[in-house]
Formats: structure tokens, C-alpha cells, sequence
């Protein structure tokens, strides 16, 4: 069933009425897969759709936290709340994670306009996407004015930001090297605007520049041409002009029909992936309870039978 | 009986009340806890009780660890339980680690600290006690 604004469960109620921890154990439940979050999502997705979601992607250490600390001084000050997302990755050895961004914020132990939320990656690189992009949902329900979403730019991490962000900015900083590293990792593509960070430090005309040089050799397949943009976190400085090359490319994105068009597939391509799963585990399922399953596996390990013509067989039954 | 397997990491929230300004005993205890599989909110040096409190509801954590070396513990671990009470939030266990007298430990683990670790416990023992609070039902 769709939402209807009547019909809302307790705990999606809480959570469009501003209920903090409603909101944090829904993000538990969405990170966990558990059965919580479905009706959750189900009851408060005619609610959402409408903030804006900045990703923020880069490599190690160049002060996306510091960044987004600036953003939300300056964001709050205007009297936008802001919902914060830093996604760190898994360790693929133990599984864990330390999740370090929360440091780099400004206290605000009272300013109940901000919610700071850390995710690990917990391993697949599709799964951070969406369970990132189901977090923004709540967050969106929740009634925040704009979304900030951080990862590490290394590719596993960052499909986060690619799929789900309407802007992308990437962070990088005054070294030539680090510049050359991202571009091979992929990150250049998705940049809607390049954010020369810690251009206190000597080094940021010059990469400046480079990145100028890159972004003019012309327009992307939606026709938005990259910025390119200077900044320090710490001192701060740049950080309206940051705000204002985002705020141009939200505005370039609400007009824009390729961006449409992306939106339809990217939702397109959801529906389709949650019924792919769905049908293969009930048709996973069924198969492995099969007698006949078992019978074509004795011939196939007893090398009677090759593995692509046993699944012919099945795939020939199914369709029967 | 079946050992229960458990389907989702240990969420627990490090922090360094105070204004010593020393957190690696504290940095060694997170990494001990990512190895062992939780997920380690690290908030850093010179958080205030209420930091600490409003990160633990927001990252919905499973633990809060302290640590603290400045001697400020009567003050602030007190603060950080009633907080927690206030927002109706005490079933989520603290612990602590640091330079803490016996008395002091004493009288904080009767206030409701779960746990208190001297200078010289072991990381392994760290980790065990952290478990098996996260786990224990409220
Ligand atoms: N000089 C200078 N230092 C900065 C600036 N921005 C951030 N830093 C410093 O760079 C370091 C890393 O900053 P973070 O904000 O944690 O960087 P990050 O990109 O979020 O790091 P990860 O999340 O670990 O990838 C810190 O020591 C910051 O103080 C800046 O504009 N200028
Ligand atoms: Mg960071």
C-alpha cells in the first residue's frame, strides 16, 4: 500500500513529526535490512522526493568533514536544517569500522536543526547505495531542508554518491599527484563541480587551473559544464561560493530533462531490482527443494552431464 | 543449544569527556573494537556530556565508552548517566577506562557505569566486557 497521509504507522508518525530517536532507530532498521524499515519506507514515501542530496566524494584526509562542518554553520545560519550522512568503509577483515567524521564537526549539542548520522559500507558496494539512498528517504521525511552525504572517494564507496547525490561535488586537494589519482579512480566523471579544499596550503591556483583546463574541455552528456571551486575548511573561506556553484547546479537539475530522465530510470531500475530479488530467492527456493534438481547433480558429478545442460533442463521445466 | 548468530554489527560510541587532550588509549580501545567486528562511532577529544549523549541517541548506538585521564570522572560520568536517564535512555550500557581511584570506581559503578577499566587491562579483556554488555538484554 501507498502512504496515505491518514494512514501512517506510530513510528512514521514520530518520525515526520520530528521525533529524533524514531528517526535513528529507522536508520538502524534500514542498515540492518530489518522488517521495521519496509513499512517505514512504504508509509513515508509519498513524502519525500523533493530536498536535495550534495554528495561529497574524495580522496582520504582533504577535509570533506571540515567541509561539511563549514557548510552547515553557514547552512543553519540561513536557517536550513541539514541531515548528515558520513559513510566510511568496512574493514573486509573483521567487518568492522571506525567511524571517524563525527570529530571533524562543529559542537551543536543543542541545535536540533542538524542530524549527524555515521554508516559504514558494510561490504557490497551496492548495498551502501541503498541503504544510503533509504536513509535520505527518512531524512527527506523527516522534513530536513537539504541532505549532506560524505564518502571516501575509492570507488567501492563512492557508488553511494554517484547513484543516489543530485549534486557531486569532489574534493580534492593543492597536489598534482592526488588530482592524477582521482581522475584514474573514476571520480571525474561524476564531479558537477571540483572543490580545491585546503587552498590556504600553496599549490591551489595552479591546481585550480588544471582542473579548469579538465572541466573546459566541454559539457557533460547533460550539458552542465563542471565548477570549479576553492576553499578552506579550517580557515574558513570559499565556503558561500562553494554553496553557490550547488545551489546553481540544484537549480540547473530541476530544469533539466536528462536529469529527469535519470531519476525515471534510477526508480526504474529499483522497482526492477526489488522484484529480480524477490523472484530469484522464491525461485532459489523452489529449485533447491526439488527431486529433479537433485537428479540432474548426480548426473552432472558423475560427468554424464555438463552443468549448462542441466540448467537447460531446469530452465525448459520452469517454462512448461 | 544453537549459538545465536548475530545479524548485525555492535554500533558503539567512543568519547573523551575532559580537557586533557590525550586520546590515544582511547584510539587503541576503538581500533580493538573495529577488529573485533563492531562498528566505533569515534567522537574524539573534549566532548561535553550532552555531545556525548545526543551522538549516542543519533547513532543509536548499543555502548557508549568513556575515557578519561584529566581526574574530571566525579564529575562528568555522573552527568553523562543522568542525561541518559533523562532522555529515557539507560538501558544502553557505559563503560569506562582510565586513571580512576577505587573509591571513585566504586561509587561509579554503583551510579550505574557498567564497567571500569584501570591503565593496565588488556585489550582482549576490553573487548569481552564490551560484547557482552552490547548484548546483554536491557
Ligand atoms: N590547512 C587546511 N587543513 C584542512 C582544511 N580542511 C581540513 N583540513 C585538515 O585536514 C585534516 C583532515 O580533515 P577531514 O575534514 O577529517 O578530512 P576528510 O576528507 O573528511 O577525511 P576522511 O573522512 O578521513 O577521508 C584535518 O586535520 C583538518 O583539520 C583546510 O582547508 N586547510
Ligand atoms: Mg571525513
Amino acid at each position: 500500500m501507498t502512504g496515505q497521509r491518514t494512514t501512517l504507522p506510530p513510528a512514521a508518525r514520530a518520525i515526520v513529526r520530528g521525533d529524533r530517536r524514531a528517526l535513528a532507530r529507522a536508520i538502524t532498521a534500514v542498515e540492518n535490512g530489518a522488517p521495521e524499515a519496509d513499512l517505514l519506507l512504504r508509509s513515508t514515501y509519498s513524502r519525500t522526493g523533493r530536498v536535495p542530496i550534495i554528495g561529497f566524494a574524495g580522496p582520504l584526509g582533504v577535509g570533506k568533514s571540515s567541509l561539511l562542518s563549514a557548510l552547515v554553520t553557514q547552512l543553519r545560519a540561513a536557517g536550513t536544517t541539514v541531515g548528515v550522512i558520513a559513510i566510511d568503509p568496512s574493514s573486509p577483515f573483521s567487518g568492522g569500522s571506525v567511524l571517524g567524521d563525527r570529530i571533524r564537526f562543529e559542537r551543536r549539542a543543542d541545535d536540533t536543526g542538524v542530524f549527524f548520522r555515521s554508516m559504514a559500507s558494510r561490504g557490497a558496494s551496492g548495498g551502501v547505495a541503498a541503504a544510503t539512498r533509504d536513509v535520505a528517504r527518512l531524512m527527506d521525511a523527516a522534513g530536513f531542508g537539504v541532505i549532506l552525504v560524505e564518502t571516501v572517494g575509492s570507488g567501492q564507496v563512492d557508488v553511494a554518491i554517484r547513484e543516489i547525490a543530485s549534486t557531486r561535488v569532489v574534493v580534492l586537494v593543492p597536489h598534482l599527484g592526488d588530482e592524477v589519482q582521482t581522475l584514474k579512480a573514476g571520480l571525474f566523471e561524476i564531479a558537477d563541480i571540483f572543490c580545491v579544499n585546503k587552498s590556504d596550503l600553496p599549490g591551489s591556483e595552479t591546481a585550480e587551473r588544471y582542473l579548469s583546463e579538465l572541466a573546459g574541455l566541454g559539457p557533460g552528456p547533460d550539458g552542465w559544464r563542471a565548477r570549479v571551486v576553492r576553499t578552506s575548511a579550517t580557515v574558513p573561506s570559499g565556503i558561500p561560493g562553494l554553496w553557490s556553484a550547488i545551489e546553481e547546479h540544484e537549480r540547473f537539475v530541476a530544469g533539466s530533462d536528462v536529469h529527469r530522465q535519470a531519476e525515471r530510470r534510477r526508480l526504474s531500475d529499483e522497482i526492477v531490482g526489488r522484484v529480480r530479488d524477490e523472484l530469484t530467492r522464491e525461485l532459489t527456493l523452489r529449485l533447491e527443494a526439488e527431486a529433479e534438481l537433485r537428479r540432474l547433480v548426480d548426473q552432472v558429478v558423475a560427468r554424464k552431464l555438463d552443468p549448462r545442460s542441466a540448467a537447460d533442463r531446469l530452465v525448459a521445466e520452469e517454462r512448461r | 543449544m544453537v549459538a545465536k548468530q548475530r545479524t548485525r554489527p555492535i554500533r558503539v560510541l567512543i568519547a573523551k569527556p575532559g580537557l586533557d587532550g590525550h586520546d590515544r588509549g582511547a584510539k587503541i580501545v576503538a581500533r580493538a573494537l573495529r577488529d573485533a567486528g563492531m562498528e566505533v562511532i569515534y567522537a574524539g577529544l573534549r566532548q561535553t556530556p550532552e555531545e556525548i549523549v545526543r551522538a549516542a541517541l543519533e547513532e543509536d548506538v548499543d555502548l557508549i565508552g568513556l575515557s578519561i585521564l584529566s581526574g574530571a570522572h566525579m564529575a562528568l560520568f555522573p552527568r553523562v548517566l543522568k542525561l541518559l536517564k533523562a532522555e529515557k535512555a539507560s538501558r544502553i550500557p557505559v563503560f569506562a577506562g582510565g586513571i580512576i581511584p577505587d573509591e571513585d570506581a566504586t561509587r561509579l559503578r554503583h551510579l550505574g557505569i557498567r564497567a571500569i577499566f584501570g591503565p593496565g587491562t588488556s585489550l582482549e579483556e576490553i573487548v569481552r566486557t564490551a560484547e557482552k554488555l552490547a548484548r546483554a538484554p536491557p
